[in-house]
């Protein structure tokens, strides 16, 4: 049968050489004889150059880190050094009046209270639209829309925070005033909603890509038994992009937090301990700008007090760094 | 480089050097099998039902022509085989029968499918339904990254409303059924990516069946897994077919030899041939599948 094969295969036509693999019968020459050697001192050399500047690349990144740090920490301490500030009142007040009077408070709550307001509002409004842009994008969304939509997501990322600041003063803040007229000039919820809207392309964008590296695989399997596209979505894909959805939105939080330019121009410079997103608050960052801005004289309390301030905002994104890594960590799933 | 002698040990039975007569078991309704239909003793005698009816099928992807004119009845309740270089068009057949290339959006297809009387490529067949009723186990073991319960219910909570009496009793059913549930029964609620590649494969063949199909479809399932997974599978697929009418793709010739009833061999994108599997295997009506099952090409 074999041998009958073989000869039909060669005396026939096209078909059969056409199954039968090609065997190469090109020579193999020596191939050491060719070329000279390169320098292996020269080699090594240039090894241990790349080695070194490498080296100094990453070690200068963590060098400015722990700059930051040193700086933040010596400021802080020579605040809490002075005669009329006390750390328990610091960490414990709820009175934040720096510049006003001779009776000056320095309680941290306002100010947290501020921010914590503004991220809060921001995500209320930025993470259920971005994940659910990121899942129409990713799931649902022709091709062809989504590479229109996805470069324009990522214009809104590279747009100047400052002018998300004048957005809100001109456009959010009126059309507030105008669905109800207990919002003030400057108020929480339309520096909330613009920093949410400076958010929403973090949120989307880095869910998109989340839910994206969910392997098709898992996509199939689940349509195999009769799934949705919705079901497909919300149980398989989402679950299975989960560390890097929660990884997204604390990245987004972390922004939102230090979101320093929307807050300054939109929020107001009136620190309260408040959860009344119509008033005027001011949030860490608001205050580090109005300090460096001038409103205050260099080396008083108030001065080194936008340190302190600063050491806790650092504490806090720190915090939400190293909890979203956790969570990466934590939730993820590894797949062949 | 050719492999001419290596692949032939397993077939030993081939080596009556005489050309034996054109017989073909009529389960393929090619004119040259039909004008000559007659049956052998070997032949299975009495013609199982057809699952599943391909008639003048065409499939694209966007302008490759990918499948010309593929006529076959797919007998119910046994193990068929696509066998074929790659490229040839197999999986693509396969994904046409539960309608998974829907999800290409330029895969395109004419002629006929039927699952018994329902239309598959019709626009107005539900193709959750479809699904529903014939399941598919991948080349790669996908279980969710969910707990292995969660994994069998994820089809069956689809389609229907369970209680928790109902739930364990289709989880224990559906594994035992994959013959995995001896060894996962004491861990039903970790993790389904902490089981071996070949359990993984098992739960999957679970979860597939754990909806109720009357079609179970593989795509090269063995293909990502060792020898003795191989096997463990390969004896579910003999033990399922009781039940359920498989359709197997796979590269490996042994594989299809063991386990499958029928073969069908495509080249090129079309249907070569397509008998019961110990015809195909020990006396093919066609040079380009004694070629193929040979070793020589592919």
């Amino acid at each position: 049968m074999v041998a009958r094969n073989r000869a039909a295969i060669a005396s026939q036509g096209a078909r059969p050489s056409e199954l039968a693999n090609m065997s190469s019968t090109v020579a193999i020459s020596n191939l050491t004889a060719i070329g000279r050697p390169r320098s292996v001192l020269w080699r090594k050399a240039r090894e241990s150059a790349v080695m070194a500047s490498l080296g100094l690349c990453g070690l200068f990144s963590i060098t400015i880190t722990l700059a930051i740090i040193v700086v933040l920490g010596t400021e802080t301490v020579a605040f809490f050094k002075l005669d009329d500030v006390s750390i328990t009142e610091f960490l414990f007040g709820t009175q934040w009046s720096p510049l006003l009077g001779a009776e000056k408070h320095f309680g941290i709550w306002p100010l947290i209270s501020g921010t914590l307001l503004v991220a809060a509002i921001a995500m209320l409004f930025a993470i259920p639209l971005g994940l659910i842009t990121a899942i129409y994008l990713s799931e649902y969304a022709p091709y062809k829309l989504r590479s229109i939509l996805k470069p324009v997501l990522e214009v809104l990322a590279g747009i100047p925070t400052v002018v998300f600041g004048f957005f809100a003063l001109t456009l959010i803040t009126p059309s507030l005033q105008w669905l109800h007229s207990g919002f003030g000039v400057y108020n929480a919820m339309s520096a909330g909603l613009a920093v949410g809207i400076m958010c929403l392309p973090i949120v989307c964008s880095l869910t998109e890509d989340a839910l994206r590296a969910v392997p098709r695989s898992l996509r199939e399997g689940a349509y195999a038994v009769g799934a949705t596209k919705f079901d497909v979505s919300v149980k398989v894909v989402v679950p299975a992009g989960l560390s890097g959805i929660v990884a997204a939105f604390l990245l987004a939080i972390a922004r939102a937090v230090g979101e320093t330019m929307i807050v300054a121009l939109a929020a107001g410079s009136s620190p309260k301990l408040t959860i009344d997103p119509r008033s005027e608050i001011q949030t860490m960052s608001g205050y580090m700008v109005q300090i460096f801005l001038g409103d205050a004289s260099n080396f008083g309390p108030e001065y080194f007090s936008s340190y302190a301030v600063a050491a806790t905002l650092f504490i806090m994104t720190f915090a939400l760094t190293v909890l979203g890594h956790k969570i990466r960590i934590r939730f993820r799933e590894e797949y062949q | 480089m050719t492999m001419t002698t290596t692949h032939q040990t397993n077939n030993t039975n081939m080596a009556d050097p005489k050309p034996t007569p054109k017989i073909t078991v009529s389960v393929v309704p090619k004119p040259k099998a039909t004008a000559a239909a007659q049956h052998t003793p070997q032949s299975p005698p009495v013609k199982p039902n057809t699952a599943v009816k391909l008639r003048q099928f065409n499939a694209w992807y966007g302008q490759t022509h990918v499948l010309h004119d593929i006529n076959a009845d797919l007998p119910e309740k046994h193990v068929t085989a696509f066998i074929g270089p790659s490229g040839c068009g197999k999986s693509t057949l396969l994904r046409w029968v539960n309608r998974m290339n829907d999800l290409v959006p330029t895969a395109r297809a004419t002629g006929e499918i039927k699952l018994h009387e329902l239309d598959l490529l019709s626009r107005s067949t539900d193709v959750v339904d479809l699904r529903r009723r014939v399941g598919m186990v991948f080349q790669k073991p996908n279980p969710f990254p969910k707990t292995i319960y969660e994994n069998i219910l994820f089809g069956p909570k689809l389609h229907l409303k369970l209680n928790k009496t109902e739930s364990d009793q289709l989880v224990e059913t559906s594994l035992r059924q994959a013959a995995l549930w001896e060894e996962v029964k004491d861990r039903l609620h970790t993790s389904a990516l902490s089981l071996s590649g070949g359990q993984q494969q098992r739960l999957c063949i679970a979860r597939a069946i754990a909806v109720g199909p009357e079609v179970l479809l593989m795509d090269e399932p063995c293909s990502a897994l060792d020898p003795k997974s191989t096997s463990a599978i390969e004896d579910l697929m003999a033990e399922l077919r009781k039940t359920y009418t498989i359709v197997i793709v796979t590269h490996n010739m042994q594989q299809a030899a063991r386990a499958s009833d029928y073969c069908a061999f495509l080249y090129h994108g079309e249907l070569v041939e397509f008998d019961a599997t110990d015809k195909v295997f020990t006396n093919p009506q066609d040079e380009r599948t004694e070629s193929y099952i040979t070793g020589r090409f592919g």
